[in-house]
């Protein structure tokens, strides 16, 4: 039962793989974090002991922003983005892409699912 | 790319002035400005800037939370206010 930041527990992944699990760890902070750690990647969750998963847990809880309070941090800069009412803001506001990018296409990831526009008129 | 930290913030030279000695008689003016490039610094806090969209000048206030932005991002160049249906929800901000 590994248990680190909260309600993380994959247990037959390779650590390497099951860190990422946790919201804010991705696959090269895992491997950063094994590196540090002493803990080979290849070791399955279920097979850690006690003490390398409290070493993964004290790192991660003193040095690094995951779970609630990462997804707290992130709505922030977006909520500062709208109420200051800049460019990128009001784009944040509207759910469009907010870097330039073309929205006469694509764009799904933003807008959602199409929605059809008025009929195109028969000649 | 973002720009080389060497340069340091685009500052448009003439906008600048113009805060500096509003700053030093402490004055509140309305600045017209084209500077659309520009990065809003410290000093421009509190101040009201008329900031170009290509039509008219868009003024706005400076808030603490602004500086680092730059001067065109709050002040948009497009209307868009929807297709078609859309247009009965015309004319809201």
């Amino acid at each position: 039962m590994a248990r680190i930041a909260g309600v993380d527990l994959p247990r037959d992944k390779r650590v390497e793989a099951a860190l990422p699990y946790i919201y804010g760890v991705g696959l090269h902070t895992s491997q950063m974090l094994l590196e540090r750690t002493n803990i080979s990647p290849d070791t399955r969750v279920r097979d850690l002991t006690d003490d390398e998963v409290n070493r993964i847990r004290e790192i991660v809880d003193k040095e690094m922003r995951v779970e609630g309070d990462l997804r707290r941090e992130v709505a922030m800069n977006i909520k500062r983005l709208m109420d200051i009412g800049c460019y990128r803001g009001l784009r944040h506001r509207r759910g469009m892409p907010t870097r330039g990018q073309r929205t006469r296409t694509n764009a799904r990831t933003r807008r959602g699912p199409r929605r059809a526009v008025g009929g195109r008129k028969k000649t | 790319m973002s720009r080389s930290s060497k340069k340091g913030p685009f500052i448009d030279e003439k906008l600048r002035e113009k805060i500096d000695s509003l700053n030093r008689t402490s004055e509140r003016r309305v600045v017209r400005t084209w500077a659309r490039a520009s990065t809003i610094f410290p000093g421009m806090v509190g101040h009201t800037v008329a900031v170009h969209n290509g039509k008219v000048h868009v003024p706005i206030f400076v808030s603490e939370q602004m500086v680092g932005h730059k001067l065109g991002e709050f002040a948009p160049t497009r209307t868009y206010r929807g297709h078609g249906k859309d247009a009965d929800r015309r004319g809201r901000r």
